[in-house]
């Protein structure tokens, strides 16, 4: 077997080195009865061309010549080929862990500089090195939150991903965590009055999503208002960082979560991706997740180490900040090299790209009878729409002009029943979008 | 000693500082094609929300600047590639190429979760043939992929565990951790809401079976038992271990890090265990990349099937797969999307390569270990007697006497070419050496590590200073970590870059 | 480093030194040792009770936290800020400059039970010869 570095004379040497007659003597340890008689029922062995073969095969069965307007926390976004090259290297790929400070700089060194990256995107003065994604870490700001307050009480925006929050849930019916949703106004962002009238003075944290589910770019510094005299902290959830090129961050906040998978990371079917968790820098020993700090060696040359570990598992244990242990390094390597290569200009660039591209395509819908603009809050790269029929319908109908149409939100959305969530990237072409106009007005025009 | 180190030698190496010091005003490194629309007005659309100057103090710099800045932090990493990564319990094996060309491929790579599950069909039969292989691999009955990494897999493990008991009646309040677990297992067992009570390892690092027949009450939910152990030996009571636990109601989970020992040789779920986890990115060969991404699938007995994570993979008629999502039961989700898909791809990868003969890498693993052991026994402390499986542990008992202890051999070893084993891990022998070369390992590279820790000892026992103030020959000596920890510098400032750039 | 005879010691390796009615508490030189370089020390804020034996702070090393528990019982009425940005003074000064914490005594009696120097001493020469045996 290709993978196995070992000829069968090899084999023999060491076995007689040990002493044991046979490799079957190694596993006596088992009991007779637990120890399997035949070889497991899998299919293969395949060469390499074979494996290849196989997933081609599959790849055959998806989405292949389709053009999508899919978003909804995973966006299509332009990746140079030179993110792989750096990726595939050996020496980042196959490495662990950087807990070997001095044989790990190239890791420790790439940690440094995203969680420099991210606080530059956030507007925030320290961020961790990642988390699983945006769901886990919204999850994780909020019992951050929770830790820091000594409040339970959460206020989760009904306009933040209908995933996170269902995350979110999951993780706080153990831990304590009351979760009350506060809905959403006229232009799309959280209700404040409803918050308002919410807030009390027990609050840990109000949690928001910027832009937010339907697209809307919600008014963090109002909202950090209404929540910082009760004493409650702002958590502000971000499912899309390339609006962090043209819109402001949210600085007023005081704890934020950052979906990466914008910056590099194809949609891959939902992972991998990397979330990352945001702060200020008194709450530091409060936040999850792997931090790399500069320092310097016996010799007084600059290097960087993993540091404040105490907070982490492995030392800290059942006291610990989180329970994370394996993160997401190489998806936050390739944020790394992609933001490093889009640079200050490209990423600006790239964030109007986004806003241009979906003003023209809001613009070619808005003029379809039937169709309407559902709410008027200022929008980045996703809007929602109302229609004068079921989404589902006619995003059967899209289908066969090979079209992935708008996500519809009537099933997380009961109140929402015609209405479907539309995103334009950078990467579909004028030619794309006026395609999927005139679809929608040509299946519009048919009778219902 | 230069004599003796035949894996490794000196080399320039180069320089490079923070890509943010290599940046300035006007430098491009990428370019997108010129827009086909209409220019947006920013400030219009956006109004107040409006970043007019896109991100303060972001990276300019070139296209090659990148390249050769990330090429030359690479070449300071030691990684799998270039040899022997003992690290015990990560299992550090080959990371297949093939894995990585396969989960680019466009129609992989490229699939959004939300998108019709007509037009994911192939996602879907990928996540399929991963379930019946794993369920196959470990003798469960159903299982979820959603998990993003062990430590989350436990969680998960745990949910299951607590939403089961709830539907018995009550959740219950302990869960059982023996003193030498990994650390994330009493960290998870307090975000499932349940209080950690330690087990006393007997003297061979085994369960106590007698203390744990007193400690298992009907407050007891579980036990998280890691099997082979964190010392790298079987636990042989470990059906009995579950009868105990299964009498009084509680059940077995079982920390499947190990699991490079066990594979095509014998099955979790034939021991008793209820709900084990799978490190993908352990034995199942997914990259490690610096620290992540990993996945950490949950397998489980039919008694817990039914408050599985959402969505459900099913089959309908005709062949055509779906995901669904109604599931009264479920204890929700872990994470949003479904798995860390380009992982399962990988290990699915990993799997179809070697099919029924996926017992040969055990084979491999477990007798480079012992091939290892042999030859160290006398040489470093084994504080036990039991059988090895997949890993050894020793212990820096006898090294101490002439003041070195485990962390300054693993830092001389770095001297001979290597990856330091685990230090000071598991917590019940003191000073630890924890040892796994996996299946990856040639006899040479194996025999290029026993001359080194021979060597080393050898060095402890005659001139222990050049052992305690190793590493000797990288690129940066032992790292001040207090300093780093007393007043952490976390992110690079453009003032701050002025005066501390040492180099 | 000597163990100040007029302090009291606990099996945790705190001290404590009682004057009318106020304790001043403190981690020995052993415990010091023990830690490591310290790099920061979590202390309770003025008006908390403690109760004895129980954790009312912790203190971190690089690689290992400790808990800090009350050797007995009363109100915090002064913590030492000092610490805050200085945490390595409990490695340098452990029974003078880093004190943790002045409580008022609930329960002068508590105090009895509590190890004079000399006794003290001996316990940790026992933990020694335990420790390479």
């Amino acid at each position: 077997m290709r993978y196995l570095p070992k000829s069968p004379a090899a084999r023999l040497e060491m076995l007689a080195a040990i002493g044991a007659k046979s490799i079957e003597e190694l596993f006596e340890c088992i009991p007779e009865r637990f120890r399997l008689r035949q070889a497991l029922k899998l299919p293969g062995p395949l060469s390499e061309a074979e494996v290849i073969s196989y997933f081609k095969d599959r790849a055959r069965e998806n989405s292949l010549g389709y053009t999508s307007f899919l978003g909804a926390g995973i966006y299509n976004h332009l990746r140079s080929v030179v993110t792989d090259t750096i990726l595939l290297r050996g020496e980042f790929l196959t490495s662990y862990t950087p807990y070997q400070a001095e044989i790990a700089q190239g890791t420790l060194q790439a940690i440094f500089e995203f969680q420099t990256l991210m606080c530059q995107l956030t507007g925030q003065e320290v961020a961790n090195a990642s988390m699983y994604d945006g769901s886990t870490a919204t999850t994780e700001a909020a019992l951050m939150a929770e830790r820091l307050t000594g409040r339970e009480r959460v206020l989760l925006a009904r306009s933040v991903h209908p995933e996170y929050r269902e995350v979110l849930r999951t993780y706080a019916k153990n831990s304590g965590l009351q979760i009350e949703e506060i809905g959403y106004g006229q232009d799309g962002t959280v209700d404040v009055a409803a918050l308002e009238g919410a807030m009390k003075d027990d609050a840990g944290a109000v949690v928001l999503q910027s832009p937010n589910f339907f697209g809307v770019l919600e008014n963090c510094a109002e909202i950090a208002d209404v929540a910082h005299p009760t004493g409650a902290l702002l958590v502000v959830a971000v499912a899309e960082g390339v609006s962090l090129g043209a819109v402001k961050p949210p600085a007023e906040a005081d704890i934020v979560a950052m979906e990466a998978q914008s910056f590099g990371l194809p949609p891959s079917y939902g992972g991998p991706f990397a979330g990352v968790v945001a702060s200020r820098d008194k709450f530091v020993r409060q936040m999850p997740g792997r931090l790399a700090g500069q320092t310097v060696d016996a010799e007084g040359q600059r290097g960087f180490v993993l540091t404040l570990a105490t907070r982490e598992q492995h030392i800290r244990r059942e006291k610990a900040t989180s329970n994370i242990c394996t993160n997401q390094a190489l998806c936050a390597l390739a944020a790394t090299v992609h933001l490093t290569l889009l640079g200050k200009e490209g990423l600006r660039e790239m964030a109007e790209q986004n806003l241009a591209k979906a003003q023209f395509a809001l613009g070619l819908l808005e003029k379809i009878p039937g169709v309407r603009r559902a709410f008027s809050g200022p929008f980045f790269n996703e809007f929602t729409l109302e229609f004068p029929r079921s989404v589902r319908m006619i995003n059967a109908d899209l289908l066969k002009e090979k079209i992935v149409g708008p996500l519809a939100l009537g099933p997380m959305y009961p109140e929402l029943s015609k209405h479907g969530l539309v995103c334009v990237t950078e990467t579909t072409s004028r030619q794309e979008i006026e395609r999927f106009a005139q679809a929608i007005e040509r299946i519009l025009a048919r009778p219902a | 000693m230069t004599d003796r180190i035949k894996k490794a030698n000196r080399h320039t190496n180069q320089n490079e500082g923070l890509i943010f010091e290599l940046s300035s005003a006007g430098k491009r490194a990428f370019e997108l094609p010129p827009l086909d629309v209409p220019a947006a007005d920013a400030a219009q659309a956006l109004g107040g929300h409006h970043r007019s100057q896109g991100v303060e103090n972001f990276p300019e710099v070139s296209e090659i600047e990148v390249v050769r800045h990330f090429t030359r932090l690479s070449t300071w990493n030691y990684a799998i590639d270039l040899g022997m990564y003992p690290l015990g319990s990560c299992t550090m094996k080959y990371n297949p190429r093939v894995n990585e060309f396969v989960a680019r491929l466009d129609g992989l790579a490229t699939e959004h979760p939300y998108q019709p599950q007509e037009l994911s069909q192939g996602c879907l039969r990928i996540l399929q043939l991963l379930e019946n292989c794993l369920l196959e691999i470990t003798g469960m009955d159903a299982i979820t992929l959603q998990p993003a990494a062990g430590a989350q897999g436990e969680l998960t493990g745990l949910l299951l565990i607590r939403a089961y008991l709830e539907k018995q009646g009550k959740p219950r309040k302990k869960v059982l951790i023996p003193d030498s677990a990994h650390g994330t297992n009493p960290a998870t067992a307090v975000i499932a809401g349940y209080e950690v009570e330690n087990i006393k390892s007997e003297s061979h690092g085994q369960i106590d079976v007698d203390k744990l027949r007193d400690l298992v009450t009907e407050d007891v939910a579980a036990l998280m038992i890691t099997n082979p152990s964190t010392l790298g030996i079987f636990e042989e009571r470990i059906a009995e271990i579950a009868d105990i636990l299964h009498a009084k109601g509680a059940l077995l989970y079982m920390d499947g890090a190990n699991m490079n020992a066990l594979t095509g040789v014998t099955r979790p779920g034939d021991l008793g265990v209820d709900v084990m986890h799978l490190n993908l990115h352990k034995t199942f060969s997914t990259p490690h990349g610096g620290g992540g991404p990993g996945a950490g699938p949950v397998a489980m007995k039919k008694i817990l099937e039914p408050f599985r994570p959402v969505p459900i993979l099913v089959e309908k008629a005709g062949g055509k797969l779906a995901l669904e999502t109604v599931r009264p039961s479920s204890i929700g989700k872990v994470r949003a999307f479904g798995g860390n898909f380009g992982v399962l791809v990988r290990a699915l990868a990993y799997i179809l390569a070697y099919g029924p003969g996926v017992r040969q890498a055990t084979e491999d693993a477990v007798l480079n270990a012992n091939y290892i052991r042999k030859h160290l026994e006398g040489v470093f402390d084994l504080p036990y007697s039991l059988p090895s499986m997949h890993e050894v542990v020793f212990s820096d008992t006898m090294q101490k006497r002439a003041g070195v202890n485990t962390m300054d051999i693993a830092k001389r070893l770095i001297d001979y070419g290597f990856h330091p084993y685990t230090t000071a891990f598991p917590l019940i022998v003191p000073g630890a050496l924890m040892i796994e070369p996996t299946e990856s390992e040639s006899k040479e590279e194996c025999d290029f590590f026993i001359a080194a820790m021979k060597s080393i000892a050898e060095e402890a026992a005659t001139t222990p200073a050049v052992v305690k103030s190793a590493p000797h020959t990288t690129r940066v000596r032992r790292l001040d970590e207090t300093a780093a920890a007393r007043k952490p510098i976390l992110r690079w400032k453009p003032s701050a870059a002025k005066s501390s750039a040492a180099d | 480093m000597a163990y100040p005879a007029n302090y009291r010691y606990t099996k945790e390796h705190e001290w404590l030194d009682a004057k009318d009615g106020v304790a001043t508490v403190g981690i020995t030189d052993y415990a010091q040792g023990e830690l490591g370089d310290v790099v920061f020390v979590e202390l309770p804020q003025t008006g908390r009770k403690l109760t004895k034996g129980k954790s009312f702070g912790t203190i971190e090393s690089v690689k290992a936290v400790s808990e800090i528990y009350a050797p007995a019982s009363g109100d915090v009425i002064e913590a030492n800020s000092e610490l805050h940005n200085k945490p390595e003074t409990i490695n340098s000064d452990p029974h003078g400059a880093a004190w943790l914490v002045k409580i008022k005594l609930a329960n002068p009696a508590e105090l009895d039970g509590l190890m004079d120097s000399a006794a003290y001493e001996a316990y940790i020469a026992a933990k020694g010869k335990e420790a390479s045996a």
